[in-house]
């Protein structure tokens, strides 16, 4: 089984490099860009039988720092 | 005084650091991120600067999870000492030692250059020989070092004098002009400036020297 973690800065934590790429789209002749922030995907190849909670856990203990990142998982 | 300086696969400040503990008469061994012990009688755990398992995932991510910084974290809740600089400071807030995070700088930009700096708390084993608002030079050398921490977090590091260096020109982003902050009990110390690389004179500077006589006198009384 495959899960997939979303990793994103949390609102409110300043994101410099979605900023960034704001910025350069604008510059590109792309209006309407309102905001963009930029995160990480990790999959995982799981054994079968994998719960959440113990991608939860994962998450907590070294994908996501919880001090200024939030997560998802989707597991399937 | 005994020092060990922890040795990440990526760490490429450890030498400097042991360098400037030895030249003031500390005893310094250099401890592999592997190992599960930390030798006998140690006071100070020093996390030196680099890119630990190359900045992979998060800065200090992957090395916070490594065998030895379980017997950091116990050393720690023995009220043992630890100073993490740079990627060090990286790992300490990683491990939930230190409050808060470090963030891409706000540049986006890698900076490499020296620094003033406030010294704004100077009752701590590692800043007593400084005057209390004395600027000082260190160097800076790091892409991630824009110091993050709520409002809540921010108020209560404040009100317990626990920002212990402030930047003079903030150059990365970091929240109320953050480079370094100090445990509740004072005895745990994460900066991202470099005081190792400003304590002899072929640096081009001593300013950072006093951060380790302050230690050497700490640790003579204790």
């Amino acid at each position: 089984m495959k899960a997939r973690v979303h990793v994103m800065l949390k609102n409110g934590v300043l994101d410099p490099q979605g900023e960034a790429v704001r910025h350069a789209l604008g510059a590109m002749g792309f209006d309407g860009v309102e905001g963009v922030r930029q995160g990480k995907v990790i999959e995982l190849d799981l054994a079968d039988g994998t719960d959440e909670d113990t991608v939860a856990q994962m998450c907590e203990k070294l994908l996501a720092n919880t001090v200024i990142e939030s997560y998802t998982i989707e597991l399937g | 005084m005994k020092a060990a300086v922890i040795v990440f696969p990526g760490s490429n400040c450890d030498r400097d650091l042991a360098v400037a503990l030895q030249n003031e008469g500390a005893d310094v061994s250099m401890v592999w991120h592997k190992d599960t012990a930390l030798p006998e009688g140690v006071d100070l755990v020093a996390v030196p600067g680099g890119f630990s398992f190359g900045d992979y995932l998060r800065c200090g991510a992957i090395a916070a999870n490594s065998p030895i910084c379980g017997e950091l974290k116990a050393h720690v809740a023995r009220g043992g000492y630890a100073l993490g600089i740079c990627n060090g400071f990286q790992v300490l807030t990683e491990t939930g030692l230190l409050p808060g995070a470090l963030r891409r700088n706000a540049g986006l930009k890698y900076i490499c250059k020296p620094v003033d700096l406030r010294v704004e708390a100077t009752d701590t084993a590692y800043t007593s020989r400084y005057e209390a608002g004395q600027i000082v030079t260190y160097p800076i050398a790091h892409h991630d070092g824009n110091y993050f921490v709520d409002d809540n977090k921010l108020s209560e590091l404040e009100g317990e004098g626990r920002v212990a260096f402030r930047y003079v020109n903030n150059p990365n982003g970091s929240v109320a002009d953050i480079a370094g902050v100090i445990s509740r009990n004072r005895r745990v110390l994460g900066l991202m400036p470099h005081p190792e690389r400003m304590a002899e004179q072929s640096h081009g500077g001593t300013d950072g020297k006093a951060m380790f006589t302050s230690l050497m006198s700490q640790m003579a009384l204790a």
